[in-house]
């Protein structure tokens, strides 16, 4: 008899389904995201894997999420989770904006999103890259990693990828770079995640947050991640 | 058909024998307690003539990955009293907004903040305990330094449990194991208070810190360390462990019958 | 149209037949016997002000203190019922801390005003409470600086975050008055209480709305706008409260306190010498200074 706690197995007659893994397993974003400051704001990148196991199912995910006109969010772990919680974060920003006549802060963002994460913390699986832009702060970059704690960085990367570009960022990072040094920046880190982890891969998108608000870029992988570029 | 949607598309009781409901329990008995994710390691402090010295390096870990680099554990608490935090980074967020929720409370008055470290020290460790009984605990353990109500210097400990402890040298975490032993030998249980000096206090911690630094794989050779005293409070952030002991790793060779 | 006798004024959440609400007024009628309060929004920072009139000569001076702390960066200070004045604070406390609780972070001045105004209004519709017997002047200090998150640990890149744009909106000083109506405004200056008229018109010859007047000066001038709000009711003694609200980089940074003693005593002299000249050339037109009170009315 299955017992408490185990998992994988199937009964004699095949049909014990085992209820964990269907839970567990299911759609992952095992993935590389980062989000970096340079002199005119932030930049967002990400991978575009989502997978569930081995099973790519989706290869060309959209893991940069919109929660305000240029604050924006990295996606990883349990797609359910951090589409639930972006979408709870968009909601409340965006009664900020109407009760309090005035754009929130990426502060505002990063508060909400972390008390979300680690009020509920049993409950998700959910590691968080907050990155903002408004005339008052500049560029801001927030981490939430899995427990709920926050940390402003002056570059974060997350997703299981991110653990083979410590090495690749810290090497290469700059402060006051310009926008295409840090495009570049995110580009080449992404493409080493994409290269070395399994669970990532796919398209690498970016979002550039500046006073003239979002913009998009796509680089594809059949040309070398060398474009198309800017996208919107 | 029935309303029992973990019944549907399963197969029928007629058929294979009623199905075992343990294998709806996704986790077996339920597990509220979590664990911690990304945390802090040691803090070690001393009381010395006048005040009290406590460190912590700079680093929140995740697992084994040194991820974040920065992150100061040492925190303030009005002018005059220091929280040294090791465990959970968020729980010590999540402490930290509730000191400063107090704090601005107490500013309500116009005397201003008039809890001492003392008293922080026995509301914190009534708060560990509380959430520990409510099998919730806040994954810390920490160290309280400064002043109790006869202006003497204070230093003690709680931890998740609920549990205090206080001596004039306290260390959490790896360092109860390393810093203790190296604090008792500079300074003997019988060694009067009045006889150490605040820059005897602040050199023992910052060899603490280095002898940490090498043998505890969850430190970081930057820390922070402050000083609290009659006249306030002192912090240093970025600080560097200096004076590293490791060119005789030159005379070391081979592991054991090996000369050369 | 008087209200005496016409039943309309029994109840709160009742109209006149010419649309008012006779319960609010009788609050306004507290108010203004109240002791002046006044608040003066400076270019770098806030002064609030109370004439505190002792009742007793049992009563320790410097004690009961008639302006409260909101937050760390707001002072309130109000005329009227004083224990609505502490239930309204009490009130505020909440409303920050609420704030706190879910943007981790100080409340504005603004949203703090506008939710104070909503609850105030609340009072004006049921028939199971009274309207506030308060007129508050909220006075504090947006911050300047890059505000952190509570709690926050880390720090963005050293050289600090690009792309901020020149001249854009970046805190400063916030006054706000809320009446027993729930109506409330932002002031340059403000003033309630007894002696509002005198000092209404003491405040608007200070030229607020150029945002020249430093918040020292601006000390000065309080502390003397009270004392010549007081000159109708010098039979009574009285005590001047005054507290202050700075910029990160004035004496406060950013807090709200008290104003020093010795800076408090000078602008108390400065007051009196200063009210001592102004007798003397305006013996000849005394007499039509009620006039203006009337009109109003």
């Amino acid at each position: 008899m299955v017992g408490h706690g185990m998992t994988g197995m199937l009964g004699e007659d095949g049909i014990h389904v085992d209820m964990n893994h269907l839970k567990k397993g299911e759609v992952n974003l095992g993935t590389s995201i980062m989000a970096i400051n340079f002199n005119g704001g932030v930049i967002l990148g990400a991978d575009s894997r989502t997978t569930t196991g081995a099973y790519i199912a989706n290869r060309v995910t959209d893991k940069l999420t919109q929660v305000h006109d240029t604050i924006w969010c990295c996606r990883s772990g349990s797609a359910a989770d951090t589409q639930a919680v972006a979408d709870i974060v968009s909601y409340h920003l965006n009664m900020y904006s109407i009760v309090n006549n005035e754009a929130p802060s990426t502060q505002v963002a990063a508060a909400l999103f972390q008390e979300l994460c680690y009020e509920n913390k049993d409950m998700l699986s959910a590691g968080i890259i907050i990155a903002g832009y408004d005339p008052k702060h500049g560029g801001q970059v927030y981490s939430i990693p899995l427990g709920g704690s926050l940390h402003k960085q002056p570059y974060s990367i997350g997703g299981s990828g991110s653990t083979y570009i410590y090495g690749y960022c810290d090497k290469h990072w700059k402060e006051d770079m310009t926008e295409q040094e840090g495009i570049d920046f995110v580009r080449g880190a992404l493409q080493e995640a994409i290269k070395w982890d399994g669970s990532s891969g796919g398209v690498i998108r970016l979002v550039v947050l500046t006073s003239q608000g979002a913009q998009r870029h796509l680089y594809l992988p059949d040309n070398g991640y060398t474009g198309p570029g800017v996208t919107n | 058909m029935n309303h029992f949607p973990e019944a549907w598309g399963r197969p029928r009781d007629d058929v294979y024998g009623a199905y075992n409901p343990l294998y709806l329990q996704t986790t077996g008995p339920k597990a509220h307690t979590q664990s911690p994710a990304v945390t802090g390691t040691s803090v070690v402090a001393v009381k010395f003539n006048g005040g009290v010295a406590i460190a912590a390096d700079n680093l929140a870990s995740y697992g084994s990955l040194a991820r974040f680099t920065d992150v100061k554990r040492l925190r303030k608490f009005g002018e005059s009293a220091i929280v040294g935090f090791s465990g959970d980074v968020s729980d010590m967020q999540y402490i930290d907004r509730l000191l400063e929720s107090i704090d601005i409370r107490e500013n309500y008055s116009t005397n201003g903040n008039t809890l001492n470290a003392k008293n922080l020290h026995t509301y914190l460790s009534k708060v560990l305990y509380k959430r520990r009984s409510e099998f919730n605990p806040l994954w810390n353990h920490i160290l309280v330094a400064g002043f109790d109500e006869d202006k003497k210097p204070f230093l003690s400990s709680a931890d998740l449990l609920g549990t205090t402890f206080s001596a004039p040298h306290l260390a959490t975490g790896f360092g109860a194991h390393l810093a203790i032993p190296i604090l008792r030998r500079l300074f003997p249980e019988e060694t009067p208070l009045e006889s150490i000096s605040k820059d005897e206090a602040v050199a023992a911690l910052r060899e603490c810190i280095k002898v940490l630094w090498y043998r505890d794989a969850r430190s970081l050779d930057k820390y922070s360390l402050a000083v609290v005293t009659e006249a306030g409070i002192e912090i240093q952030e970025d600080q560097q462990v200096e004076a590293q002991s490791w060119a005789f790793a030159e005379a070391i060779k081979g592991y054991g019958a090996q000369v050369n | 149209m008087t209200s005496i006798g016409t039943g309309y004024d029994l109840s709160n959440s009742v109209f006149s037949p010419d649309g008012r609400n006779f319960q609010v007024e009788y609050a306004v009628k507290a108010v203004e016997n109240g002791g002046t309060a006044i608040g003066i929004r400076c270019k770098d920072g806030v002064v609030l002000a109370v004439e505190k009139i002792i009742t007793s000569k049992l009563l320790k001076p410097g004690s009961n203190k008639r302006i409260a702390t909101v937050d760390r960066h707001v002072g309130i200070v109000s005329a009227g019922l004083v224990p609505d004045g502490r239930h309204f604070v009490s009130r505020a406390r909440d409303e920050a801390s609420s704030w706190r609780g879910v943007y981790k972070g100080p409340i504005p001045i603004s949203a703090l005003s506008n939710r104070l105004g909503s609850y105030v209004q609340a009072y004006t519709l049921y028939s199971s409470v009274r309207p506030f017997g308060v007129t508050a002047i909220v006075g504090g200090w947006d911050s300047e600086a890059e505000l952190a998150v509570d709690g926050q640990v880390g720090s963005g890149p050293k050289s600090g975050s690009g792309g901020k744009v020149e001249g854009a909106k970046t805190g400063g000083p916030g006054l706000y008055m809320i009446e027993p109506s729930g109506l409330y405004w932002g002031y340059y200056g403000a003033a309630t209480g007894k002696g509002r008229q005198a000092a209404k018109a003491e405040l608007e010859k200070l030229d607020l709305s150029s945002g020249t007047l430093s918040l020292v000066d601006g000390v000065k001038e309080a502390a003397r706008i009270i004392y010549v709000a007081h000159e109708d009711s010098k039979d009574k003694e009285f005590e001047l409260e005054m507290t202050w609200i700075s910029s990160l980089d004035g004496p406060t940074k950013g807090r709200h306190e008290e104003v020093p003693k010795d800076l408090l005593e000078e602008a108390e002299r400065a007051a009196k010498r200063a009210l001592e000249g102004e007798d003397e050339e305006e013996d000849a037109t005394k007499g039509n200074s009620n006039e203006t009170e009337r009109m109003e009315e």
